[in-house]
């Protein structure tokens, strides 16, 4: 049975990683850059929910539409300031560097407003947990919320990008950003739609991890974020359905990491396998191996 | 003046950053004879030679070689953990300090050299982010190890354990030399600054040398151009290796450095995570890729930017991270570098006008 709720537990924590990792992607897919302050921005919504739970005494759901709204204009707005002005720079490192800087900058913000002291994060899920094989096997609400969020938002997210014509706009524009903009399309309103739609799931994603784990400080995010980068690049990086795989299987080999080998391993053994996925097949799971033409 | 110019750029360009860091040495030197130095910056001249090597052996990596490393720390962890157990282990057998220093360098340095090329063997086969996310992974992989590791002596020999010092299984009269996550106590403290400044120069030395020889000049055209550097003969993966590990005994050096200014050594994410190699890289970049001068200045200004805004307590680190965007922002937007150019064009005419005027 235990083997059972590890895996449960092992999805569930994946399914995570899978969410924010879907913001890196698309982000990654489409300015061709590693958004450091992704997981951040996961922080900042888990404090936007706190914050009008307790001190606006709203109800869940709206608190979670207003942490996602808030995220959304707040990705949007750090793409306008910092780093659509570096798009063109003449190195790609520039605007990682200035993604660091942003990644600062929320961490220290947060601080500033809401101190370092750990914050109790109340759960917002309203499913009561469920006991199965006769009281031996208990699946949290938690837990049936995030792998449920997670499936819809893949749904979801593969339908609009496959169908709709913004979808098809961005994939136009991860492919070949100067074709795009001679086809007509408006290139700058379809990045900043982009980083909108990461900033949103990573608020969601920032409400489930902290449902789950119910601590919150300044730096709940970045270990997350780097996680699920790991998750990105794992699956394929720019790839939608390699950044589910990825981050669902890294879920579980952290969790069974934890439970079976040794607890303080779990990161080496997440990284571990990492290295060696990326030596067997060097562009992820999921990635495609373009060759180079001369 | 006339001597300068009649040697050329490359020679010259070089003697500057040489002066430059033996100029800041003496200044530094006379404010400590004076007592102008607070004790608190006195404490920070150490690790900030082992913050310059750093950034300028990142620099050869990144700037040169033209790969993104994210795991420049995981290097620094492997020289300082290295090098501070065998000068634990040999500080009574080897009483004169110097040459258990020279010992302890010579052993961070080929450790981390040797993981460099042990990582770089495979992972150099991979290109850019991917580069950037094994490095990443490695750093955090040595972290982790150096946290769970249980290393002591006795009189049957050294003991090893993964779980707690009592799994060492020693003798009574015993000792940890590892203690997991408490890290190694009681280094020598050997590092000084003016060992520090020396060093630098040595890691000058060996860049500087390295990137106007033959092989440099090899490594810089895989940077431009892999494709057209292996049709003209040029080996790839031996020079590619050759800069990746180069780079990470450097780093290895600097490991050392540190290891040996502290009283406890351990492995937290703030010394030797991701969060370390990440700012070794802000210091490459904003000093500008490639430029060797300017991550020695870049790593100067943003170790003591920090301790400059003390006074504004709480706010620091946002300001911090305020200057660090609008610097990257100024530095690199196309459309700055453009007001910039009209500016000094402007600027220039003025002068010029001037001249004429007189």
């Amino acid at each position: 049975m235990s083997f059972i709720s590890y895996l449960i537990n092992g999805i569930s924590l994946g399914s995570v990683y899978a969410i924010i990792a879907l913001g890196y992607t698309m982000v990654y897919g489409i300015a061709k850059m590693l958004n450091f302050a992704h997981g951040d921005v996961i922080m900042i919504g888990a404090y936007v929910v706190l914050t009008a739970m307790t001190g606006a005494g709203l109800p869940p759901a709206a608190a979670v539409l207003a942490a996602v709204i808030f995220c959304t204009v707040l990705g949007m707005l750090i793409e306008r300031v910092a780093y659509k002005p570096l798009r063109n720079a003449a190195s790609p490192l520039a605007v990682l560097i200035t993604a660091i800087g942003v990644s600062y900058l929320l961490q220290n913000l947060a601080l500033l407003i809401f101190g370092a002291n750990t914050k109790s994060f109340t759960s917002v899920v309203p499913i009561p947990p469920v006991v199965l094989a006769e009281g031996n096997l208990t699946i949290s609400g938690e837990t049936i919320m995030t792998i449920g969020a997670c499936i819809v938002i893949m749904a979801g997210l593969t339908l609009f990008i496959n169908r709709s014509k913004a979808g098809q706009a961005m994939r136009a524009v991860s492919e070949d950003k100067g074709a795009a903009q001679l086809m007509g399309i408006n290139v700058n309103g379809t990045i900043a739609l982009t980083f909108a739609i990461g900033s949103a799931l990573a608020a969601i994603a920032g409400v489930l991890l902290c449902s789950t784990y119910p601590t919150l400080t300044p730096y709940t995010g970045a270990m997350p974020g780097i996680k699920a980068f790991v998750a990105a690049v794992f699956g394929g990086i720019g790839s939608i359905p390699g950044a589910m795989i990825g981050g669902i299987l890294l879920g579980i080999i952290e969790i069974f990491g934890k439970a079976y080998i040794s607890s303080q391993m779990a990161d080496a053994i997440v990284f571990g396998v990492l290295i060696v996925v990326l030596l067997v097949k060097p562009a992820g799971i999921l990635g495609k191996n373009i060759q180079e033409k001369v | 003046m006339n001597g300068m110019k009649k040697m050329n750029k490359m020679t010259r360009n070089n003697l500057i950053t040489y002066v430059m860091v033996i100029v800041l040495y003496l200044i530094v030197q006379a404010l400590i004879m004076s007592g102008s130095l607070s004790s608190l910056m006195q404490g920070l001249l150490v690790p900030l030679c082992a913050y310059v090597i750093l950034a300028v052996s990142l620099n050869l990596t990144v700037g040169i070689l033209g790969e993104l490393s994210l795991g420049h720390a995981g290097f620094m962890c492997v020289g300082a953990f290295f090098s501070a157990f065998f000068s634990k282990c040999t500080s009574a057998a080897i009483p004169v300090a110097g040459l258990r220093y020279f010992i302890a360098l010579l052993i961070g340095a080929a450790a981390a050299g040797v993981c460099g090329i042990l990582i770089g063997i495979p992972v150099l086969r991979l290109k850019g982010d991917y580069l950037a996310i094994v490095t990443l992974a490695f750093g955090e992989i040595i972290k982790n190890i150096m946290n769970i590791l249980f290393i002591g002596k006795d009189a049957n020999g050294f003991h090893f354990s993964t779980k707690d010092v009592m799994a060492l299984n020693m003798e009574p009269d015993g000792v940890v030399i590892i203690n997991g996550p408490q890290g190694i106590t009681g280094t020598p403290k050997d590092s000084s600054f003016t060992v520090g400044v020396l060093l630098i120069l040595l890691t000058l030395f060996i860049v500087l040398n390295l990137i106007h020889s033959r092989s440099g000049r090899a490594i810089m055209a895989i940077r431009d151009n892999r494709i057209a550097a292996e049709s003209i003969g040029i080996n790839v993966t031996k020079y590619k290796l050759m800069a990746f590990s180069i780079s990470a005994a450097l780093a290895g050096v600097a490991g050392v450095i540190y290891a040996h200014n502290l009283a406890t050594l351990t492995a937290q994410p703030k010394n030797f995570g991701y969060n370390m190699s990440i700012m070794i890289l802000v210091f490459v970049v904003l000093g500008g890729i490639g430029n060797i001068r300017g991550s020695i200045i870049a790593a100067i200004v943003l170790t003591l930017l920090p301790e400059l805004l003390r006074s504004l307590s709480d706010y620091r680190m946002l300001i911090y991270a305020v200057v660090l965007i609008a610097m990257m922002l100024f530095n690199w937007s196309p459309k700055a570098i453009e007001w910039r150019e009209k500016y000094a064009e402007k600027f220039r005419a003025r002068k010029k006008a001037k001249a004429e005027e007189v």
